[in-house]
């Protein structure tokens, strides 16, 4: 019925989508968008590295990422500026250096569009089972971690306080936020990855009542904008990336009808 | 190790340092079980920090920190929930450890909030908010709980109850206390040990101590040392109902 590349890309979408949505609601939580964005900026120089020194593209990413969220800390101890002016700082810096290096290796051919915005062509099966396994570990990882991470999302004294150790799950969350990038940014792309991250938790919140249930909608919101993107992305031969997140933005816009329904009934 | 199976937390010569400059420098205090220790002083005086060494949040830069404490619970001063996340009281009642919901129930009950289980945190006042904050520490059972200005926004009627109800949750649950309070009238009458702060220890004592200390009344002034005595005057005595004295 459909192609193979197609499957493979569902597929994969699917498994970034569900490891998306909790770490998406904590992006959200932490009003942590431009820390992710500082991240998924980074992420186009650990590519054009992985190309350089032929290492797994994943992998590559994930290490500058995680160089990069240390730098920040560290960054952040020694300088008077304020956070958001690192994070600008770090990820207009690193994509910088990303597009130099880039020029440098013109013998390799590079689609510098599918390195931005996803190529759903690029995904192989081995990729597939990157995500998932990834993914899974990703997930694992949050679980074990959650109770102190919520806890200290909510108040950081509180949950230091009680026994919760937020400096460690803090520190690994930033790690587990560079896993996810890694391991969509093949599909999504540089630019893009942070969107797939905050807009199904945005439409989660508009339409939710618990943490919890914040966290299924997202995930679910996530895996229907991935699916109905490919698709559309399929028909009208658009990039992955944009397709996944311009569907996402509607739904968005679908989820803020309740929301105003909402608001008209409690004025009567 | 521990030469007193009563003793939580002792600090010894402890002190904050940050940029340069002590916030708080040299203080020393042991919570023990059963009893509540409350710290004093003017804004600044560094009463939270010092709350904050005894919890372990922050480290002391000098002296020495044991805390033999197995469960802590804390009431912080000022804490905002980010309108981002979705969270109902019954969610923040479970936030640090599982608590099944009978006793959920019961705690909210003791701070009379128990209605608002379902409510989501940001429609609460700030009154009825600080009651969940309370009633989330007691449900915790902890063996040590620090409050800092636990009722700040509470209704008249509702301060009173509050406190009666940390001296009740005190001998229950037979954990130590540490309180910081504005409340002159409840420190006098109800807590044990009496730190006054002043970016160092001023004075420290029983209650009844520590008013007729020169720093106490230099610190919180002629007027309100005098009504505290007179309030300590009370126990005494008896008066009539016409206003005079018993035998």
């Amino acid at each position: 019925m459909f192609d193979d590349f197609f499957i493979r890309a569902l597929v994969a979408g699917v498994g970034i989508a569900i490891v998306a949505g909790p770490l998406g609601c904590l992006v959200i939580w932490r009003r942590l968008s431009y820390f992710g964005d500082t991240l998924s900026h980074s992420a186009l120089l650990g590519v054009t590295l992985a190309y350089s020194f032929s290492l797994n593209i994943a992998f590559s990413v994930f290490v500058i990422s995680a160089v990069v969220a240390l730098l920040l800390v560290s960054l952040q101890k020694r300088t008077k500026l304020a956070g958001d002016s690192l994070l600008g700082l770090l990820a207009h810096s690193t994509l910088a250096i990303g597009l130099v290096l880039i020029g440098f290796l013109s013998y390799i051919r590079f689609d510098l569009m599918g390195l931005l915005f996803g190529d759903i062509l690029a995904v192989t099966t081995a990729d597939i089972g990157l995500v998932w396994i990834g993914g899974s570990i990703i997930l694992i990882i949050l679980y074990f971690i959650w109770k102190s991470l919520f806890s200290a999302t909510v108040n950081y004294d509180l949950s230091a306080a009680e026994g919760m150790r937020p400096e460690v799950s803090n520190f690994i969350f930033t790690l587990l936020l560079a896993g996810v990038i890694a391991l969509s940014i093949k599909m999504i792309g540089a630019l893009l990855i942070t969107g797939l991250l905050l807009i199904p938790a945005a439409i989660a919140r508009n339409i939710s009542n618990s943490p919890r249930q914040m966290i299924v909608i997202a995930i679910l919101s996530g895996i229907l904008s991935v699916v109905v993107g490919l698709f559309a992305s399929l028909e009208i031969n658009t990039s992955s990336g944009p397709s996944i997140i311009v569907v996402a933005l509607l739904l968005f816009i679908i989820s803020l009808v309740p929301l105003e329904i909402k608001g008209q009934l409690q004025k009567r | 190790m521990n030469e007193n199976n009563n003793l939580l937390v002792r600090l010894k010569d402890c002190g904050v340092q940050k940029s340069s400059k002590w916030i708080v420098k040299g203080i020393s205090l042991e919570i023990h079980k059963g009893k509540i220790v409350t710290l004093i002083g003017p804004n600044g005086s560094g009463k939270t920090t010092t709350a904050k060494m005894a919890l372990n949040i922050l480290k002391s830069d000098e002296g020495s920190i044991e805390n033999y404490s197995t469960k802590m619970a804390y009431v912080p001063q000022k804490i905002s929930i980010d309108w981002t996340m979705p969270l109902r009281v019954i969610d923040f009642m479970n936030l640090t450890s599982h608590i099944n919901k009978d006793e959920i129930i019961e705690a909210l009950e003791l701070t009379g909030v128990q209605h608002l289980i379902y409510n989501e945190i940001h429609n609460l006042s700030g009154g009825e908010f600080q009651r969940v904050l309370i009633a989330r520490a007691i449900a915790k059972k902890p063996d040590l709980l620090v409050l800092d200005e636990p009722v700040q926004g509470v209704d008249f009627n509702g301060e009173i109850a509050l406190y009666n109800l940390i001296k009740e949750i005190c001998t229950k649950l037979n954990c130590g206390i540490l309180l910081i309070s504005h409340d002159l009238h409840f420190v006098m009458s109800a807590t044990d040990h009496v730190i006054c702060l002043n970016g160092h220890i001023c004075c420290s004592g029983s209650p009844k101590s520590i008013v007729k200390n020169s720093s106490y009344i230099e610190l919180f002034g002629e007027h309100n040392a005098a009504t505290l005595s007179l309030y300590q005057h009370e126990h005494d005595h008896s008066h009539q109902t016409d206003g005079s004295v018993k035998n």
